[in-house]
């Protein structure tokens, strides 16, 4: 049996990683981390009885970690993959940016990677194996303008991904880092002219897929991707 | 002081720490971290407090009573030896 937590597994791409795992593992139970809406989190596990588990998640906070991690371990379970997707954006212009936005945007993307790899960090060690998979952004090479929480904090999880993944490299554990760039949502899907001039800066024409994130996801997952650590994946039709 | 937990805490170094060297080349008194001994660093520390919880359980926090406790085999015999 192996365990993977996804967090921020009620939206796009946190469901469709969720979605892969149980697809293509047939062993893998999987933990939704799930802040305030659960709905389609929910129906994923329907689908799948008896193989997910809803986890309240504020990633923001230690203790919400520790407990997630608690039930992981409950009855001798391990702690096999992490992927730490929950996100926020609050785009605006520097200069008119609320102090507020700053912390709130640098908390969640930020702060909770790095409090979701402390949490997992110990048992991978003792386990000697360990998949961390950080969801980044194209924000965080591009730095596009009216992102300036955003973008530090999507470069931030980019440089803390590559420094842990130094330190545990040895203990069989990788960390990585995924960098999608625009990825169809259900808002973009309701605005199809939206949808068409964004595609019309991206080289391959198109927007991208959660699934197509989450394919990569499960590579970096996967024991033939002991190798790779410290990597960061884009995955953006070609903009970078 | 029990030889044979002395032993079983050198393998246990040379296992979890992947060590180049076998568990009886270590000193009771080989200082565990820098240039003169094993010349482990912050990395193998941490690895080495998770595998003393788990096999030992014995749990060191951190701070100076951590590195009292991890300076030689001797001394993480003594603190396993002292637990309830």
């Amino acid at each position: 049996m192996r365990n993977v937590l996804v967090t921020g597994a009620n939206g796009g791409i946190g469901l469709a990683c969720a979605r892969q795992f149980l697809q293509a593992w047939s062993d893998a139970r999987l933990f939704l981390g799930c802040r305030t809406a659960r709905e389609q989190a929910e129906a994923l596990g329907a689908e799948f009885p008896g193989r997910v588990e809803i986890v309240q998640l504020e990633v923001a906070d230690e203790n919400s970690w520790n407990q997630a991690v608690e039930r992981m371990l409950a009855d001798g379970g391990s702690v096999d993959v992490l992927v730490n997707n929950a996100g926020t954006h609050r785009d605006a212009l520097l200069a008119t940016m609320p102090l507020a936005d700053w912390h709130e945007v640098l908390a969640t993307n930020l702060t909770g990677t790095f409090l979701g790899c402390r949490a997992v960090v110990r048992p991978m060690l003792s386990q000697r194996q360990g998949r961390i998979i950080n969801i980044s952004s194209l924000s965080a090479l591009l730095a596009p303008a009216g992102q300036t929480n955003y973008a530090a904090a999507k470069a931030g999880v980019v440089a803390l991904t590559q420094s842990l993944a130094k330190e545990v490299a040895r203990a069989g554990i990788t960390v990585n880092a995924v960098c999608p760039g625009y990825v169809a949502t259900a808002a973009l899907d309701a605005d199809p002219a939206g949808q068409a001039q964004l595609a019309q800066r991206v080289p391959a024409r198109r927007l991208g897929t959660a699934a197509e994130v989450a394919a990569a996801v499960l590579y970096l997952a996967s024991p033939e991707a002991a190798y790779t650590t410290g990597a960061v994946l884009k995955i953006d039709g070609g903009i970078l | 002081m029990n030889s044979d937990l002395k032993s079983k805490i050198k393998s246990m170094m040379v296992e979890e720490l992947m060590l180049q060297i076998t568990a009886e080349e270590i000193g009771d008194e080989t200082p565990i971290f820098g240039p003169d001994g094993l010349g482990l660093d912050s990395v193998d520390a941490l690895q080495l407090v998770v595998a003393l919880e788990k096999q030992f359980g014995l749990k060191i926090s951190e701070g100076k009573a951590a590195q009292g406790t991890l300076r030689c085999v001797n001394s993480i015999a003594e603190a396993i030896a002292a637990l309830p």
